[in-house]
């Protein structure tokens, strides 16, 4: 995984309060074996109308949405399924981190595990960056900050093994291969 | 010195930490029981083979295929190719990795196959105290037999298959006390329906529920799983109930349960699970069950939900609700009762039970569905449906005039050829009605089975106590 230390983009947003994994990624595309190439099915029930056509009112099909990498999304981002496509193709679709007021909880750790940072901020905050599509904001791993256009600057929560994961860009399958002592004992105590 | 007293999810996590979290380390979970199934675990065994790693515990690992298999009988035993090519590549290669990884396999035509979380139980893999995973997020239904049990991602599940263990942060306790005696005609479903209304689709989020209280020890195992399944949809990572007597009986026997001496020492352990008197959760709710009324979302995500004779919640100024109806084509205010209904899917991990088919062939025994409704009956198993046909329920669905099936997720999941319409009302046995859930544009009403029965009847949107 690459290290992720700041991130600095204009934002896209998604008001939707509860978009669930099954919006993020609908169902009938996760026949896939690999994990690449889900970009294509981001939101497809969002994204293309049923004739296959490109819904130009979309926000994530609007011309100023190319390069963002930075989604801010209404409360309750990534609930439903465990289906880690959701953050693949998140990822895959070039963003790097997404904001909500509340993240569940599988869908965040997918997303971590996938170099995209899940970022939850309070109502106020949340609130303004709803009501500002391609705001400029500026992601800081290290120091778990949000900085907003005009200088203010908001914390976000970071489990600490998240961060250093993120930072390094360690991944945490390493990390538990190293602990088979203990996974032995363990499993003879047991 | 006394011991403080602890939840029972205290007693499983504690019991399962191979070591504990620290301010920059998670702890390490120790996984007793891993269940694979063909639609999240490709990336992981690919994940594997990358870095030339084996299954650490292939024994403590089952597989099964359920999420993109077919449902018709031609295609699961008649020889007929698969329909979706896509997913037959999908079940050709778990079939190649477990063969290559030393995994059991309940394939396409064993006789155990069926949904994950019911063969599970079914088989008696699952017993109170384990921890199971699955790398689907409604294995919060083993939590019925008081394990801990959760949905992880693919990258989890290759942990797990590499390491048998997990890394995890503590998550807080929820405690839902429900009480008192339901009506006639309120079922399990009508109960988490309920629960779900009150806590809000996020309400459970970083929390594991204990569900308690005279109301949920009357509950058999069926019910039971019907409940702790549906915790994730109130954003609970996983749901528990206390294992008893009910919990003790339905595993005796069962092929994979202990028997004999080592069922009497598993006894003796099990009976120290139950959480202790005065023990602390972070949260607690009540719920009086002779209140609940039978329920019917109208929304598109479980939490919008109303007792079947309500009319549908007016909430002005609310863009995003309003976005929700317009998707379902209702509007504020108005009944949903009597709305037309043209699908009525009985099935999924939540209500495909032998007891949910039961349930839903009582109320169409010697009537017929309506006309031009489509009707699909799924059974969660293998096992469940040969059940079924022993009691000659199978007889009763087609009689009335609806499809019976080889089991699977079907049209839960709409990712194996079983899919609602563009614009059709499906009223579901099932646990999500996300836009485009069922298939795209589809249009989901979550209920009982007794409740979608009665539905099929008359083709509209039915209490179901009106049939009884
Ligand atoms: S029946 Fe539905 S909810 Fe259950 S495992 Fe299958 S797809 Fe998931």
């Amino acid at each position: 995984m690459e290290p992720f230390t700041t991130l600095t983009s204009r934002t896209v947003v998604l008001p939707a309060a509860n978009i669930d994994t099954d919006q993020i990624i609908p169902a009938r595309f996760l026949t896939t074996t690999t994990r690449s190439g889900l970009g294509r099915h981001l939101f497809a029930d969002w994204r293309y109308a049923p004739d296959g056509s490109r819904r130009t009112d979309f926000a994530l099909n609007r011309p100023e949405a190319e390069g963002c990498r930075i989604l801010v999304a209404g409360g309750n981002f990534g609930c439903g399924s465990s289906r880690e496509h959701a953050a693949w193709a998140l990822a895959d679709s070039g963003l790097r981190a997404v904001i909500s007021t509340e993240i569940a909880d599988i869908f965040r750790s997918n997303a971590l595990k996938n170099g995209l940072l899940p970022v939850t901020v309070d109502e106020t905050v949340g609130g303004w960056l709803l009501a500002h599509p391609g705001a400029e904001l500026t992601l800081d791993v290290a120091a778990r900050t949000l900085a907003l256009p005009g200088g203010r600057i908001v914390t976000f929560p970071l489990e600490a093994f998240a961060r250093h994961c993120l930072l390094r860009g360690v991944d945490e399958l390493a990390f538990l291969l190293e602990r088979s002592e203990e996974i032995e004992a363990y499993e003879r105590r047991a | 010195m006394a011991r403080s007293p602890q939840t029972l999810f205290d007693k499983v996590w504690q019991r399962h930490v191979v070591s504990g979290e620290t301010a920059d380390t998670p702890a390490l979970l120790y996984v007793d029981l891993h269940l694979v199934h063909e639609v999240t675990s490709p990336q992981a065994f690919a994940l594997l083979r990358e870095r030339g790693l084996r299954v650490r515990r292939p024994e403590r690992t089952l597989a099964t295929m359920d999420h993109s298999t077919p449902t018709l009988t031609s295609q699961v035993f008649g020889g007929l190719p698969i329909a979706l090519e896509a997913a037959r590549r999908q079940i050709e290669e778990l079939e190649v990795n477990c063969a290559g990884f030393g995994i059991e396999l309940l394939g396409l035509t064993h006789r155990q196959r069926g949904i994950v979380h019911i063969i599970g139980p079914e088989l008696g893999l699952t017993q109170p105290g384990m921890t199971v995973v699955c790398g689907d997020s409604h294995t919060s239904t083993h939590g019925a037999f008081g394990a801990l049990a959760f949905g992880i991602g693919t990258t989890e599940v290759g942990h797990v298959l590499a390491t048998q263990c997990l890394l995890q942060r503590r998550p807080r306790t929820l405690a839902v006390n429900v009480t008192g005696a339901p009506r006639a005609g309120v079922t399990a479903k009508d109960l988490i329906l309920a629960i779900i209304g009150r806590l809000g689709v996020g309400g459970g989020t970083g929390h594991v529920i204990e569900y308690r209280g005279d109301a949920i020890r009357a509950l058999d195992m069926d019910e039971r799983m019907t409940v702790c399944n549906m915790s994730i949809e109130a954003g609970a990572r996983a749901g528990m109930v206390a294992p008893d007597e009910t919990t003790f009986d339905y595993l005796a026997g069962r092929p994979r349960a202990p028997r004999g001496e080592a069922r009497e020492r598993a006894l003796e352990e099990w009976r120290r699970l139950p959480t202790d008197a005065g023990a602390r959760f972070d949260r607690e709710i009540d719920i009086d069950a002779a209140g609940v009324e039978p329920m019917i979302t109208y929304g598109t995500n479980p939490g919008m939900v109303i007792a079947i004779g309500e009319a549908i919640p007016e909430r002005p100024g609310d863009a995003a609700f309003a976005r929700a109806l317009a998707y379902m084509g209702l509007a504020p205010g108005e009944p949903i009762r009597d709305r037309k209904v043209n699908v009525v899917f009985i099935g999924s991990c939540t209500n495909a039970r032998l007891s949910d088919l039961r349930s839903a062939a009582g109320v169409l025994r010697g009537r017929r569905i309506a006309p031009g409704l489509r009707m699909l009956v799924v059974p969660g198993s293998q096992q469940v449906k040969r059940q079924a046909e022993a009691e000659g329920l199978d007889r009763v669905f087609l009689e009335a005039g609806a499809e019976w099936r080889e089991s699977g997720c079907s049209m839960c999941l709409g990712m194996n050829g079983d899919v609602v319409g563009r614009g059709e009302y499906c009223v579901s046995t099932s646990n999500r009605n996300f836009e485009g859930r069922q298939g795209s544009g589809a249009r989901t009403l979550l209920a009982s089975p007794l409740t979608a029965a009665a539905c099929a009847v008359r083709g509209r949107v039915t209490d179901p106590r009106e049939l009884m």
